[in-house]
Formats: C-alpha cells, sequence, structure tokens
C-alpha cells in the first residue's frame, strides 16, 4: 500500500471547502465568525489564539469561547499569553482540553484552579522562545487565530506598532498548510505598510471593535520610591559604569523605571553619557523618553509597542525600528532573540530570592508562567562575540586553568522586604510546593542562580561571579537580604571579609550617600512630566492622566 | 497598634544644630520620625508607635544598627509607622539625623 503524502494539505482543503459558504473574496462577516470557526477547526486540532502580552484577538476568543462543544472540544491550546478571561472559558466549557503556553499573568489564580480541577491537561509552561520553536518543530498550530490593525481588500495584513507574536504564528501555521483567521479593527483601500502578505491569510473578519491592547509597561514616575531611587543609583555606579553596559534590557517594573529615569541625571553627572545604555531591546518604556531626548539613547528594538507611545516612536526613527509608512514595527521573536544574544545585561525584579541565588515569581495559588525572563535573564551558553562588559563578567567568573569566556551580566534587583513585609529573601521558593500541587516536573524556578551575576538591594550589590564556593555565594547573599530572615542569619566576620574583598559592595562602599537618594534625581517626577519631555508627541492612556 | 520603646547608651554627644527635626509622612509604607535633644542621662531613646504589629525583633535589629553607628547621648527618636519596610525606616532616621546636625541659618 502506498501512503499519501500531503494529509496535511488534503486536511486544509477540506476545511477551506466547509467554510466556502461564509467567505467572499476571503473576507467573513462579524456575524458569521463562530459559523466559520465550527466549520473550519476539527476536534483534537492545535490551535493557537493569539494571546500577545499587550495586543489580544479578543474577538476571535470570545467567539472560539461561544462555539458548540458538541462540535469542538479536545482542542489543544498553544499561544504565549493567556490574559482575556475567553482564553480560559474554552476550557470551563469542554471546547479545549490540553495548553502549552508560556504566560498567564491576570488569569494565573483562574488557571490554577482549572488545573486543581483537572479542567486543563498543561503540556508545558515554555519562555516566549522556546514555545515560538516548538511552533516550528512539533506544536505548529493547525488553525491560528490572530489579530491586527487593518486588512486590505486582498487580504494583505498591517498590524500597527504593536506586531508582537503574529509573523512567528503566521508563518508556522501557513507553511505547514494550516488556516490562518484575522480579525482586524478596520479593512481599507490601501495599506500604510504590509506586515503579513495576504498569501499566508485565509480568512479577514472586520471585528465589532478594536482589538485590546495592555499598556503594560507604563509606570507612573509618582509612584518610584527614594529606596528605588537608591537602589537605581547603586545600579548605575556599581554596575553600568563598572562594566561599561553598552547594550541591555530591563524588565518590567518600578525598580528599572528608575534606573531609567537616573540615566539624564545621575549618569550624566558621572559622565556616562556616550559610555553607557546606548542599545536596547525593549518596549518602548515612556520612562526610557528623557534619556532619548537627552541623548543618552542611540537605538531602541521593541517586543511589541506600548500605547501611547505611538506619535513619539513615529517622530524618533533614529531610535525605533519604523516602517516606510513611519510607524513602528515590533517582534517579539526578533526582540527576544536580541535580549538574549546581543544584550550584555538584563536587570529585574522578581518576587523570592533563595540562598542559591534562584529566582521566581510563583505563588502557591498561582500558576504565572515565565513570559521572556529566563532567555533574558540567562547567559547564553551559545554566543561567541565578545564586548568589554561580556570580558570583564567572564573573566571574574573564571577559574583557573579554565577556557576564558565571556558571561553575562545577569541582575536580580529587590528591595529586601516587598510591600506588607513580605521578605524577598527566602530558604525555599514558593515554587516547591506550586509545583508539588499543580503536578509540575520542576518549581518553576525564573532564573536559575547560576546565571544570576549580581544581586543587587537596597544593602548593596553582591557580586557572585567572584564568589569561590557555595559556602561564600550564600553569605553574599545574605549579606545583602538586610534584616529578613535570611539576613539577619548572616555570619557576619564572613560577610565583612567579603566585603573585603569587593564581593559585596555596600552604598558607602561606592561613595553613595544614602541620604542623597532623593526623588528630586528622577528626570521626571510624573506622568505630565514625561509629556513635557516628548515635546507634546506622548499621549498616555487615561488611567495615568492625572491633570 | 503596637508600641515599642528601645534605649541604648550614648558614647557621643550631638553635635550643634536644632533643637529638633522632623522628616517623613505619616502615609502607608512610609513614617514620620521626630528627632529632639533632651537630657536623657547619656542615653538614646526611642519611642515607636506602629501599625504593623510583630515585627519588635526587625524594629530591634535596625535601630540596633543605627546606634552602633551613630552612638549618641541624649537623643529622643519617636516613630510614628505605618508599615515601612526597614529601608524606609533607616533612611528616614539618617534623614532625620541630618536635618538635626544642620545649623541654623
Amino acid at each position: 500500500m502506498t501512503r499519501e503524502w500531503n494529509d496535511l494539505a488534503q486536511g486544509r482543503s477540506r476545511r477551506l471547502a466547509r467554510a466556502a459558504g461564509f467567505a467572499q473574496a476571503r473576507q467573513v462577516r462579524a456575524e458569521d465568525a463562530v459559523a466559520l470557526l465550527e466549520a473550519v477547526i476539527e476536534p483534537g486540532d492545535r490551535v493557537c489564539l493569539e494571546g500577545n502580552n499587550q495586543k489580544q484577538a479578543d474577538f476571535l476568543a470570545q467567539c472560539l469561547a461561544q462555539a458548540d462543544p458538541q462540535r469542538l472540544h479536545d482542542l489543544h491550546m498553544v499561544q504565549s499569553v493567556l490574559s482575556l478571561p475567553a482564553h480560559l472559558d474554552v476550557f470551563e466549557r469542554g471546547i479545549a482540553r490540553r495548553l502549552d503556553f508560556s504566560f498567564s499573568g491576570p488569569q494565573a489564580t483562574r488557571l490554577a484552579g482549572l488545573v486543581a480541577e483537572n479542567r486543563i491537561e498543561i503540556g508545558a509552561i515554555h519562555t516566549y522562545l522556546e514555545l515560538f520553536g516548538r511552533y516550528f518543530v512539533d506544536l505548529t498550530p493547525r488553525v491560528a487565530l490572530v489579530t491586527a490593525q487593518a486588512a486590505d481588500r486582498d487580504g494583505n495584513l498591517y498590524t500597527g506598532p504593536n506586531t508582537e507574536d503574529t509573523p512567528v504564528i503566521v508563518e508556522a501555521t501557513a507553511f505547514r498548510s494550516g488556516i490562518v483567521i484575522a480579525q482586524v479593527n478596520e479593512i481599507v483601500e490601501r495599506l500604510p505598510r504590509v506586515d503579513i502578505p495576504a498569501g499566508w491569510v485565509d480568512f479577514v473578519i472586520a471585528a465589532p471593535r478594536p482589538n485590546h491592547i495592555e499598556p503594560l509597561f507604563t509606570r507612573d514616575p509618582a509612584q518610584i520610591s527614594e529606596i528605588q531611587v537608591l537602589m537605581a543609583m547603586l545600579a548605575i555606579k556599581g554596575i553600568y559604569a563598572e562594566y561599561g553596559v553598552d547594550r541591555l534590557n530591563h524588565g518590567i517594573g518600578f525598580d528599572t523605571a528608575a534606573i531609567e529615569l537616573l540615566l539624564p541625571t545621575y549618569a550624566e553627572s558621572l559622565g556616562l553619557k556616550g559610555k553607557i545604555c546606548r542599545h536596547w531591546a525593549l518596549n518602548p518604556h515612556p520612562a526610557l523618553i528623557p534619556a532619548i531626548e537627552s541623548g543618552f539613547v542611540q537605538s531602541v528594538h521593541s517586543f511589541g509597542s506600548e500605547l501611547g507611545m505611538e506619535r513619539y516612536v513615529a517622530a524618533r526613527s533614529d531610535v525605533f525600528f519604523t516602517g516606510a509608512d513611519g510607524s513602528m514595527r515590533s517582534n517579539r521573536a526578533l526582540s527576544q532573540t536580541a535580549g538574549l544574544y546581543a544584550c550584555d545585561l538584563f536587570i529585574g525584579s522578581t518576587l523570592q530570592i533563595d540562598l542559591q541565588g534562584n529566582s521566581s515569581t510563583a505563588t502557591r495559588d498561582r500558576i504565572a508562567g515565565f513570559g521572556g525572563a529566563p532567555n533574558m535573564g540567562s547567559d547564553a551558553r551559545g554566543r561567541r562575540h565578545a564586548s568589554a562588559a561580556w570580558l570583564k563578567a567572564g573573566a571574574e567568573a573564571a577559574r583557573p586553568g579554565e577556557m576564558p569566556r565571556g558571561r553575562k551580566l545577569v541582575v536580580q534587583m529587590v528591595e529586601t522586604f516587598r510591600e506588607h513585609m513580605a521578605p524577598a529573601f527566602v530558604d525555599r521558593l514558593d515554587a516547591w510546593e506550586l509545583a508539588e500541587r499543580a503536578k509540575l516536573p520542576l518549581p518553576p524556578v525564573m532564573i536559575y542562580g547560576d546565571d544570576v551575576s549580581h544581586v543587587l538591594t537596597e544593602e548593596g550589590i553582591a557580586n557572585l561571579l567572584l564568589c569561590r564556593t557555595a559556602e561564600e555565594r550564600e553569605q553574599a547573599i545574605r549579606g545583602v537580604a538586610g534584616y529578613t530572615a535570611v539576613g539577619l542569619q548572616r555570619d557576619r566576620r564572613m560577610v565583612e571579609n567579603l566585603r573585603d574583598r569587593g564581593v559585596i559592595r555596600r552604598p558607602d562602599d561606592l561613595g553613595i550617600r544614602t541620604r542623597d537618594a532623593s526623588r528630586d534625581l528622577l528626570a521626571a517626577r510624573t506622568v505630565k512630566d514625561l509629556v513635557r519631555w516628548s515635546g507634546g508627541l506622548y499621549d498616555p492612556p487615561k488611567r495615568f492622566r492625572h491633570w | 497598634m503596637e508600641t515599642l520603646r528601645f534605649r541604648f547608651d550614648g558614647r557621643q554627644a550631638l553635635p550643634a544644630g536644632e533643637h529638633h527635626a522632623l522628616v517623613g509622612v505619616v502615609a502607608s509604607g512610609n513614617l514620620e520620625v521626630l528627632l529632639e535633644r533632651l537630657p536623657l542621662d547619656g542615653a538614646m531613646e526611642i519611642h515607636i508607635v506602629t501599625a504593623a504589629r510583630g515585627f519588635g525583633e526587625i524594629w530591634q535589629a535596625v535601630l540596633g544598627d543605627f546606634a552602633a553607628r551613630h552612638p549618641l547621648r541624649d537623643l529622643r527618636i519617636s516613630i510614628n509607622d505605618v508599615g515601612a519596610t526597614p529601608a524606609v525606616v533607616s533612611l528616614r532616621l539618617s534623614q532625620a539625623l541630618e536635618a538635626l546636625q544642620e545649623s541654623a541659618p
């Protein structure tokens, strides 16, 4: 018997034939969307419902959740972010059964509940790059439900500034005989530019309302504390200046926003302009505007965009990646690659750090996933090109007789206590308990201790590269853990010895006076200040307008 | 609410400056610190009213370190705390001390 070699293509033809009645030249009316999904998707299919960090195929998500579970069931969802209630409704209604994903931020608690009730089978929790990688190996979507700003009559798509995951999803699906369905905000005669060619798109639906986009990366400078200013001073003087960090990625949060806002003031006063922080893999953080305007920043490539930054980005095409039409083009897969291989430093906050330096944002009742931090925050062992910062970090970590190599700087930045006196330093991560409860194969560690180069708190900087034994490493971490139980149990003599060797550096050791940590150092102290710095180009979302 | 009192023996006289100094605000995650020069038999006395119960050991450690860095005589410190972290407490104490030592214009 001879084997057919085109089952996938035949499956595609079958699906397209069933859908033929709904489409006119690829266009499907919004009221037929549920019926289209029921016609095209088959039980057991792998389906990617485009859920990004920011923009959401929210109309298609709601349509899928409204499908008849008699017709659509046992779907295997493969999507990077679960952020909308509808993303979990499909499991609650019995339409989907299995899930492979990266991040579930706002739905983390509900996800943990559904897993505990055996309503969701988790395949694996990935980083973005891993999931995108698996789209091309063993998790290729059969049907992809994506979203774009606009389509033309041929089906070409314009994603606008928030391109995010769309190219990687569509490429994997379209080139393996899958079906691509796009919801768009509008259908126009002529697109500003083509982000996804029509030949890769099967159906286009003009959604009844614009897709949802979340302003995830906006931090109001008014909420930055003096302690965060102090920690930002430590980062700039103790790490950025020390290593000459010129290519970097910042995690999300107020700690790193404080660093961004100290570049035009504190860093400039140290003579660091032109020497640090010129090239970034970063979303267009509004907090970066003052550093850009004062000439610190040369280039920024972004995973996605940020609401309100559109006009500013378009007007700064020397800095941001923009199309010939002037608007930004982002790309999560490529920016993650840039963060992993082309950056010398990642710095970010976390919830808990243990005595080996492992860090986790997991708590026992939430399955939040990983997103991109593990890739940003890891030493890229496949990296071969050298830079001054990478070589210096590598030299510090080198053991006698070993082949010389470089190291990425991976900095965990935390205040020793979070709100409500929750200690950031613990003997045992909550991740262990979550792994047990949710039957995960491993405790979900965001950044492994052996990838962390520095732990930075208001107490100072622990340079883990310089630690020679596990015990030194533990005492270095205890030494910056302040008045947490873990910190109070430090061996004072050993910690003083580590300080003498420069493994631990206190603010005093760096010539930083704690009481100089004033909010006056922030280049912008309010969102309105950011608007002023941008010359009125930054248009903050309503929730950030307090004037 | 919890009230805590600590007393440390001082070794150094306060440099000249203001009679008292007040820094900080009574707001969530923050605190108000009042420093006063008073004859206290050479001691530093600290009086704390805090909204967060059960952190006596941490206060002891934070204030013990402050007293070791600044073993000052005849100083009363009054603290109104609304759940400030040790980092904020230490920062306010050093700001208050600086304000107290500022010479009058």
